[in-house]
């Protein structure tokens, strides 16, 4: 009996592939399987695997995306800009030191899991943080180390003197953080995501603390991996990984906008190509990283290019370590010669602009009136001729194998790159390592080589999360242990507590690296793009690739 | 023959362990790694040493090695370095999907090339024979990457007729039982399961199964033109035997040895095949694992599982043909 | 991929011919090893089995003229190595120079096409595309000329050992190759460039060409054994001729046959999966480089919906010059085949 039905399932399954097959049928299939796509489901196609889903254990997009869909942070941005608006806190407010942080705590908001959202859970949150345990557990808390320092207690010497000192529930409705000292990135580091602020019952009944380390790799716990807690506007669904398609549904008691959608398929393709692909076979609503050669084409097909506002950087690294690169001249030679128009144009995304700084001019404390390095062959050539740095040869480094927002084709721009300085006269030799095949390693820890191509991706709306990221101190990078001058100014501006001093002392710090220091050449601004089919409406892109979902709808 | 099998085991135990102290030794060697990957643009110095002392890497070689084996031991091949999975779940997940789309090349394959091979003979330096010559040639000569990616092209950005990637519609409920779609969607009557993901089979098993086709074609061809001649077929022929019996009996079970043989040395152009494959089209099998735990991430738990796990399969295979072998034709003993 | 057209065009083994060969070691890894490694043993007895070296090589030089596949195949090959020895004179620019004709219509969505000048139009990059296709045939006969040649150096080594001295030499190294004869070709190659410290054209080259070398060593060494016992070599013994002479004076000469034509078959592999290291995205990093298994890999699928051509004529060079290669292989081999002597 077993087998015969068996039997005719295997006909029945033949005769309905080749129907599919043969006649084309396609869209009757799709429209059978996704009935509840029209009805609600927006599907997006995502880059990569996410990590898991604890928000501070992570610290990469990926893992950021289905993340802030079911999270908040105390602080937020404006849909589409970098600028800081009330998230979980209505207001904040902050002592002239800058280190007591009073936070107005928005009432009535419930987790997921029905428990109420307060201030002991917003304190709960940070102590979890803070008093973190376990070499594997704090390894992982990449922007809480770039925050706040350090923890109660180190695992390890290599981290810092923490900068959080205690965090106090006045009633329900405030949490007041105290902080050792003040630093720049406040407040715009509490919109970060990776500090959102998760239901302290599931944190403690799924074990959240726990990272366990096994051999060479690290086992995360049940509220990381199957069972994250927030309060935004999608609850968690599951995350199915034979088919790679993380699914979320709709939080109806969401405090804010409420998701249009019933449900939403964040499917993980990791090929561009493929990407796009599935977005014309309708199988997917929006992808995410379209490849810049294809925005157009999508354009024309109907689909809606969303540029979002470049908020990174790609730089050319100059290391001091070579003694010809101490030259102030020679590296302003470098950047004369190289054709920065032409490399936006021919090979920058959409939108893309050349960069004069290092940081988007969105940002707070960029100078409008840095020195400019024009396209000048002629005078890169005298520069180098006054500084006896004739025939030079420098050693590139470049990662041939990745994609970065900010940098789509490595290979593309180094040969372009390396091309106008052999034609001021510099020999390039070009050395491709893999991006995690050594490439970071020997140029960050070993700083062997004379230039190389990086690039950031901004984290929140401060100049120090871009110039001091770069600069702030001695790097290996840079090659220079000496440049004492610039550290000490960065650290100045990051330590500036008032608005207009801050800006005041950024502005002269982009002025001093372009006319003064120059350790690096910064080279464009390159959005990132986002797309979606016509018949999704409300994606507002963000600058920090901060979209939440909740806000769209897909008309039929 | 049960000693045989005994003594091959052993020599697969010893092999893998030889092995695997080459892999796991040799990677660890290698610039760059998981530590790089993970942190991505926001290494600094400090985090470098956190990371690196979490995970190990700091102590000595053949420490993390004997710690390496004594999970293994106990079967635990570790956590994959970007999703903590157990790579022994990141393998069973990728390996039925590896098995399906290699087993479809196969059946495409045998299914067209057997039939094509005997009618090249019947037809010897004919109109047919010089046609599937010809195309054998072409399939053999042709990058299969780019078959794939003309294939896909052509059918699901031109003509919408298959889906371009990955093995099943986003968003289709389907119950999971054994890994295989197909299948599962048999096993639990949710036909519709099964449907769609043939539907997503098709093209990726035509592109994977070109060069087993060319290769089954000609060894078929090659094969039955030898029996012919021979004297046995000869006299059927002269004692009037029906065409069919002739065909059947004589013809094509002689013939059919070698051609076994070829299928069995074809999965390793299969296994090498389904890695391009699978990136043309996103599946997410064993070829997909490897390249992204390589370029992706240098994902090392994976990555030294899979190379072991390649090798144990190969011998297995290996031995299995060795097996069936001396089951068809009784001549042969398995020495 | 080598597996397949090394195993295309086979003679087909027999029942019964699978008996062991002199010599041939006991412990195989089994029937699987044992039929690549037939089909091996008889190409290097075919070569091995007439003594006479000339008349072998005029007898074969004979019966290839008068076969339109080997002409075809011959053709094609003459015709690319004249390509790429000549490619200087016959590719119009430079093919690593960018022109401002051509950049200044190029974006990263446009890329412009046939022009005065530059016939194919231009490269991602504002290069003369013509002028890389050519040049592409040098570097291309480069990565697999030397994939060719350092598979057969150290195939021929291991071969050469084995067949000489024969006893546990034989038996290790064969062991050896066997092992390697059994692994999926591609996947070798992959594990062997992600196993190397930095990808270079150079690894490449020796990734494709470690995949070679069990298939020349069981070749050479099939070939030896096949003369050890011979008339000539014997004769030679018998005069008190050095066993170095022998081996480097009669028997590796007479070997050679087979191999050249196992060499012209593995050329197509080479290139084959040089392409297909590129398309995994570990191949040769330098773009500067045009090679065409680079060209299709790299640019080819990423500006496949810019300017297809990029891929297309990339592929179709390779292609034919594979096929190319195949057919001149696979009638050389026919006609060294004893079978079709007459």
């Amino acid at each position: 009996m077993q087998a015969r039905r068996l039997k005719t399932a295997v006909a029945i399954a033949a005769v309905a592939a080749l129907a599919v097959g043969a006649a084309g049928c396609a869209e009757s299939e799709r429209g059978d399987s996704g009935e509840a796509k029209t009805g609600g489901t927006f599907i997006f196609a995502g880059a990569g695997d996410p990590k898991n889903f604890d928000p501070i254990f992570n610290d990469d997009g990926e893992s950021f995306r289905p993340v802030r869909q079911m999270f908040d942070t105390l602080v937020s941005h404006k849909p589409g800009t970098a600028e800081l608006q009330g998230g979980l806190a209505e207001s904040w407010e902050h002592d002239p030191e800058g280190k007591v942080w009073t936070f107005k705590l928005r009432q009535g908001v419930k987790f997921h899991d029905g428990t109420p959202f307060n201030a002991a859970a917003v304190c709960f949150n940070f102590d979890r943080w803070y008093n973190m345990k376990g070499a594997a557990a704090q390894s992982q808390m990449i922007y809480y180390m770039d925050v706040f320092g350090g923890f109660a207690k180190n695992e390890n010497e290599a981290a810092g003197k923490p900068v959080y000192n205690k965090c106090e529930a006045q009633g329900d409705g405030t949490a007041v953080v105290t902080l050792n000292q003040y630093k720049g990135a406040f407040p715009g580091a509490f919109a970060l995501t990776s500090l959102s602020i998760a239901s302290p019952e599931a944190l403690k009944k799924y074990d959240a603390n726990t990272v366990k380390q096994n051999g060479d790799s690290f086992e995360y716990s049940a509220f990381a991996t199957t069972n994250p807690v927030g309060t935004g506007p999608f609850t968690f669904g599951g995350w199915d990984k034979a088919k790679n398609e993380i699914t979320l549904n709709r939080n109806p008691d969401y405090f804010g906008e409420k998701a249009k959608v019933d449900k939403m398929i964040i499917k993980i393709i990791k090929d561009e190509s493929t990407r796009k692909q599935e977005l014309r076979a309708g199988t997917v609503q929006g992808i995410d990283f379209p490849a810049p050669a294809d925005r157009k084409a999508l354009e024309g097909e109907g689909f809606q290019v969303v540029n979002r506002p470049a908020f990174n950087v790609l730089y050319l690294g100059l290391n001091q370590k070579n003694p010809k690169l101490k030259d102030l001249r020679v590296r302003q030679a470098i950047a004369y010669a190289l054709n920065r128009q032409q490399l936006v144009q021919t090979k920058g995304p959409g939108g893309a602009k050349v960069a004069d700084e290092f940081l988007p001019d969105t940002v707070l404390g960029y100078a409008p009136d840095v020195q400019k390095y024009e396209y000048n062959p002629e005078k890169a050539k005298q520069l180098l001729k006054d500084a006896g740095a004739e025939g030079l040869t420098l050693n590139f480094y470049y990662p041939p194998d990745v994609t970065r927002p900010y940098m789509p084709n490595p290979q593309e721009i180094f040969t372009v790159l390396a091309n106008d300085l052999q034609a001021v006269g510099i020999k390039v030799n070009g050395v491709p390592r893999p991006w995690n095949g050594g490439f970071k390693d020997d140029v960050q820890q070993f700083g062997k080589q004379d230039l190389h191509i990086l690039g950031w991706t901004g984290d929140y709306n401060d100049p120090g999360n871009f110039v001091g990221t770069f600069f702030g101190r001695a790097k290996t990078e840079f090659g220079d242990q000496s440049m004492t001058e610039m550290f000490d100014a960065i650290t100045k501006a990051d330590g500036t507590v008032d608005d207009a001093g801050k800006k005041a002392a950024w502005e002269q710090v982009n002025r001093d690296i372009a006319a003064k220091w120059l350790p690096a050449v910064p080279l464009w601004h390159a959005p990132p793009a986002i797309v979606v089919t016509k018949d999704v409406k409300g994606l507002v892109a963000s600058p920090l690739t901060d979209e939440r979902f909740n806000s769209v709808s897909i008309s039929k | 023959m049960l000693r045989v099998i005994v003594r091959r085991l052993l020599q697969l135990v010893v092999t893998l362990i030889a092995l695997s102290a080459l892999i796991f030794i040799w990677l660890r060697n290698l610039p760059g790694g998981p530590v790089e990957a993970l942190l991505g643009e926001r290494a600094t110095p400090e985090r470098r040493v956190l990371l690196t002392k979490a995970l190990g890497y700091d102590q000595p070689i053949l420490v993390q090695y004997g710690k390496f084996m004594q999970r293994v031991v106990t079967g635990d091949f570790g956590n994959s370095i970007r999703t903590g999975d157990p790579v022994t779940e990141v393998i069973s997940r990728a390996f039925p999907a590896t098995i399906e789309l290699a087993l479809a090349a196969m059946i495409i394959a045998v299914g067209l090339g057997v039939p094509l091979g005997y009618l090249a003979a019947r037809w010897r330096g004919r109109w047919p024979d010089n046609l599937t010559i010809a195309g054998t040639l072409l399939g053999i000569s042709i990058p299969i990457f780019f078959l794939g990616y003309l294939l896909k092209d052509v059918f699901t950005q031109n003509i919408h007729w298959f889906p371009p990637s990955g093995r099943l519609t986003t968003g289709l409920d389907n119950t999971n039982v054994t890994g295989f779609f197909v299948l599962d969607g048999l096993l639990t009557r949710e036909f519709d399961a099964s449907a769609d993901a043939l539907w997503h089979l098709i093209l990726p098993a035509i592109t994977l199964a070109t060069i087993p086709l060319a290769v089954i074609v000609r060894i078929t061809r090659a094969s039955v033109l030898d029996v012919l001649n021979e004297d046995y077929v000869r006299t059927a022929e002269a004692k009037g035997l029906r065409h069919r019996t002739i065909r059947g009996r004589h013809i094509l079970r002689n013939a059919l040895l070698p051609v076994v043989t070829t299928i069995g040395l074809q999965t390793g152009a299969l296994l090498s095949g389904a890695v391009l494959t699978e990136k043309v089209y996103n599946w997410g099998g064993i070829g997909t694992l490897i390249t992204d735990s390589i370029s992706g991430g240098r994902d090392y738990p994976v990555l030294q599982a899979i190379i072991l796990l390649a090798a144990l399969v190969f011998v297995v295979v290996n031995l299995l043909v060795d097996l069936s072998y001396a089951f068809i034709d009784p001549r042969v003993r398995v020495r | 991929m080598s597996d397949p057209i090394t195993q295309a065009g086979t003679p087909a083994p027999r029942p019964g011919d699978d008996k062991p060969r002199p010599g041939m070691s006991e412990r195989s890894i089994g029937l699987l090893g044992d039929r690549k490694k037939a089909r091996l043993d008889e190409l290097a007895q075919a070569s091995a089995a007439d003594r006479g070296g000339i008349s072998l090589v005029r007898d074969a030089m004979r019966r290839l003229k008068r076969n339109p596949v080997a002409i075809v195949g011959g053709v094609i090959v003459g015709l690319f190595v004249l390509v790429a020895i000549f490619a200087p004179l016959i590719a119009p620019h430079d093919p690593v120079q960018r022109f401002d004709e051509l950049t200044k219509g190029l974006t990263v969505d446009t890329i412009p096409g046939a022009s005065s000048g530059f016939p194919l139009g231009s490269d991602p990059l504002g290069r003369d595309f013509l002028s890389r296709m050519i040049y592409g045939a040098r570097q291309t006969l480069f990565v697999g000329v030397l994939a060719t040649l350092i598979g057969l150096a150290l195939g021929v080594l291991i071969g050469a050992i084995a067949g000489a001295f024969g006893g546990w030499v034989d038996v290790v190294l064969m062991r050896l190759t066997d092992v390697m004869l059994a692994l999926p070709s591609l996947l070798l190659a992959i594990t062997l460039v992600a196993m190397a410290s930095r990808s270079s054209q150079w690894t490449v080259i020796f990734a494709v060409a470690i995949v070679s070398v069990p298939i020349f060593a069981r070749l050479l060494r099939g070939s030896m054994l096949a003369q050890r016992e011979s008339d000539h070599v014997l004769a030679a013994r018998a005069l008190g001729v050095k066993e170095r002479n022998i081996v480097l004076r009669h028997m590796l000469p007479n070997s050679l046959t087979a191999v050249i034509v196992q060499a012209t078959l593995t050329f197509a592999v080479a290139i084959l999966d040089a392409a297909a290291l590129s398309f995994l995205g570990l191949g040769d990093p330098d773009i500067n480089r045009a090679e065409w298994g680079l060209m299709l890999g790299v640019d080819g699928q990423r500006y496949f919906e810019v300017r297809p051509e990029l891929a297309y004529f990339p592929a179709l060079a390779i292609i034919v010059v594979a096929l190319g290669f195949t057919l001149l292989g696979e009638a050389m081999r026919e006609a060294i085949d004893p079978k079709n002597r007459r």
